[in-house]
């Protein structure tokens, strides 16, 4: 139960884009049509999925205070906590870098047709806070870290999707010039931001 | 390019917010209240600054293919820094700006401003480049931090503005609106349309 509490919260009250505004850069640049930001959104997350668990072991066993217990006793008292903002985004630049070599090799069709974005989620901001949102609500096992992370992912792909939907609409409505394009898309965010705030409190 | 050009053109025809819409996510999550966006801005004009220089005299030995490794180890060096600096000095900030100067890392002007003009150009042009663009995104975040916190809380810097102008008495409320994050959304987007209508050649088609 706790699961899929923690699975719908993190898609809907806690949307990486609609209440952190995380991952906008690509959220803006990327969502003219619903195809390829379809594309990006799976791509996002599978990443969450992977990084997510990986970086909770990585928190949980040697950045943590007092993680280093496993080794030897004597180091109890050790915390190098504050290196976990470079331990983070070492992990998830490597662990694109890998998924993007698999992809190459296994599925020619799916590299393809991501080709440009892989590369450029290691510097998803929506990546790397899922890592740091993590390590900062400290969740009880991996088991949560991981829903969190897929709910995460869940949640900016329904985003990018329908911003994407309502751009193409827009294109044949009628918008003062000077907002054309940006303008109207951050406006439009905002509003949708205020529908999704209607999630808030909502608990399973 | 003039020198000057490169400190100038970041405040208007090439802002990385308005024009070159890069690194908004932290724009909009740190500016409901005005410190903690001065706070931000200035963190994130050293990094870029800092990072830009390094990154420049670096560039003729790092190889292309891992260019995004070796970059994303610069600057979370130097965010790294900046984030213990905070922390010993201004803590409380620090506690409110929570993940946003981890985030700094994949802050996109960063990124944008090392790919595109660090790995190509020499060191000192860079360091004016980073300083110019650190400041055009600052001047976007104080304003906003300006009017969020003026408008939503009725203080500026924790002063209570509105207060002593004795607005209250004659029946004027806060606009709890302008506290919620979506609303800073809704504003970048006025501040672009403003923009724009002043700059016709950046209007898109």
């Amino acid at each position: 139960m706790e699961y899929i509490n923690i699975f719908i919260k993190s898609i809907f009250v806690d949307n990486m884009i609609f209440a952190f505004f995380l991952g906008m850069c690509s959220y803006l640049a990327v969502s003219k049509t619903v195809k390829t930001s379809a594309g990006l959104g799976l791509a996002v997350t599978f990443v969450l999925v992977v990084t997510v668990p990986v970086n909770y072991l990585i928190n949980k066993y040697l950045l943590s205070p007092g993680a280093l217990v496993w080794l030897s006793p004597r180091l109890a008292e050790v915390d190098l906590s504050f290196l976990s903002l470079i331990m983070f985004i070492a992990v998830i630049a490597a662990i694109v870098q890998i998924v993007e070599m698999v992809v190459e090799k296994y599925s020619p069709v799916l590299y393809n047709s991501l080709g440009i974005f892989l590369p450029l989620i290691a510097v998803n901001c929506a990546v790397l806070s899922g890592s740091l949102f993590m390590q900062e609500r400290s969740y009880a096992n991996i088991g949560e870290a991981t829903c969190f992370a897929l709910g995460s992912g869940v949640g900016w792909f329904l985003a990018i999707v329908a911003i994407a939907a309502i751009r193409e609409r827009l294109r044949y409505s009628a918008i003062p010039p000077a907002l054309r394009g940006v303008g109207i898309t951050f406006i439009i965010t905002g509003l949708m931001g205020l529908a999704f705030m209607s999630f808030m409190g909502i608990k399973l | 390019m003039k020198k000057i050009d490169l400190i100038k053109l970041p405040f208007n025809k090439q802002n990385p917010i308005t024009v070159q819409v890069l690194g908004v996510c932290s724009c909009l999550a740190v500016t409901a209240q005005l410190k903690p966006a001065v706070v931000m801005a200035l963190s994130v004009t050293v990094v870029v600054a800092l990072s830009n220089l390094i990154i420049s005299l670096l560039r003729k030995s790092i190889p292309p293919r891992i260019r995004i490794i070796v970059q994303l180890v610069v600057v979370s060096m130097l965010v790294v820094l900046v984030d213990q600096v905070l922390k010993a000095y201004m803590y409380d900030v620090s506690k409110q700006l929570s993940v946003f100067v981890g985030l700094i890392i994949t802050n996109c002007i960063v990124m944008g401003r090392l790919e595109a003009f660090a790995m190509s150009n020499p060191p000192l042009p860079s360091l004016l480049d980073g300083i110019g663009n650190g400041l055009g995104y600052s001047i976007v975040l104080v304003t906003l931090g300006f009017v969020r916190e003026l408008l939503g809380s009725g203080t500026l810097w924790g002063y209570p503005v509105m207060e002593k102008i004795g607005l209250y008495n004659i029946g004027y409320e806060n606009n709890g609106l302008m506290i919620m994050p979506p609303m800073a959304l809704i504003l970048v987007g006025i501040i672009i349309w403003i923009h724009r209508t002043r700059n016709k050649d950046l209007q898109e088609q």
